[in-house]
């Protein structure tokens, strides 16, 4: 079977729950392209994710109601993978968990390819950006604070996981 | 996320998306995406199957590298010998948020809207 077309479904379902107008998905024409020069032994690995971590035993994002701007954050790299969860509601839950952290937030994959030298290192921080309303807010606010701490932690190439 | 990956991209940073919306991230457009024909929530592999992860965060980091021009692969793993998922979801039967999930966003999305008319996003 074919994969799921997620554009579609999304439209018929919200227009089956009496939502008039559907969601524009972000479209573009063109397609920035930056190619790797460097040999990726010597990169250091930034790493962005879509789920909505926290560190257990501190309230995580979803706590905050408060928070409509739901701005980018960032946790260390070097918190046990153990240690963070999510509660993030936006994912298949009839067929998936998101207890393995590991199937979301590669952490211990991509210091497993650092040890064997196939990277330099992972970055010290990780990013979270929210499932923003708004397109404008992630482009103009969440994505440049993104690579605003990437320069600043020397991040040579970055790996996004759409949750 | 895609949004994310095309200004790091512009801004001169190779970026590899790993994601299982493939029409989302497709219609958006990114530089390289490693696509996996999952139920939405594990993008980098099935919760404990470590070889699988390894695998394919393996493969992104290989499109790192090897691409030339914008790019998708698919990883070679099937979610299971029922894709019945594929037909379930987004319906009425498995609804993508439970009503406390969808009260908080549509709270959120209003509270948002309250920022955005007094110019606070």
């Amino acid at each position: 079977m074919d994969h799921v077309r997620y554009i579609d479904k999304t439209r018929e379902y919200y227009a089956g729950e009496g939502y008039a107008r559907p969601y524009r998905w972000a479209h573009f024409d063109d397609i920035p392209f930056t190619r790797l020069t460097r040999p990726l032994a010597g990169c250091r690995v930034g790493l962005v994710t879509s789920s909505e971590m926290a560190v257990l035993g501190e309230p995580g994002p979803w706590d905050d109601e408060a928070d409509a701007a739901r701005d980018v954050y960032a946790l260390p790299t070097a918190t046990p993978t153990g240690k963070l969860y999510t509660k993030k509601e936006a994912f298949d839950r009839y067929e998936t968990t998101l207890d393995d952290v590991e199937s979301y937030l590669p952490i211990t994959r991509l210091r497993e390819h650092a040890n064997q030298g196939r990277i330099r290192d992972v970055a010290p921080r990780f990013q979270v950006v929210h499932s923003q309303y708004s397109q404008r807010k992630t482009m103009t606010v969440d994505a440049p604070e993104v690579l605003r701490q990437m320069q600043e932690d020397g991040v040579d190439v970055a790996v996004l996981t759409a949750v | 996320m895609a949004l994310a990956a095309r200004h790091l991209e512009a801004s001169g940073i190779p970026t590899v998306v790993l994601g299982c919306a493939r029409d989302i991230v497709e219609h958006c457009g990114v530089a390289r995406f490693v696509f996996s024909d999952f139920p939405l929530g594990n993008p980098t592999g099935k919760p404990w199957d470590v070889p699988m992860q390894r695998a394919i965060v393996g493969l992104g980091l290989e499109l790192l590298e090897s691409a030339r021009a914008p790019v998708t692969v698919t990883t070679p793993y099937r979610w299971g010998p029922d894709e019945s998922w594929k037909v379930k979801c987004f319906t009425k039967e498995r609804p993508f948020l439970n009503v406390d999930g969808t009260e908080k966003w549509l709270r959120r999305k209003e509270a948002y809207r309250g920022l955005k008319s007094e110019g606070r996003v």
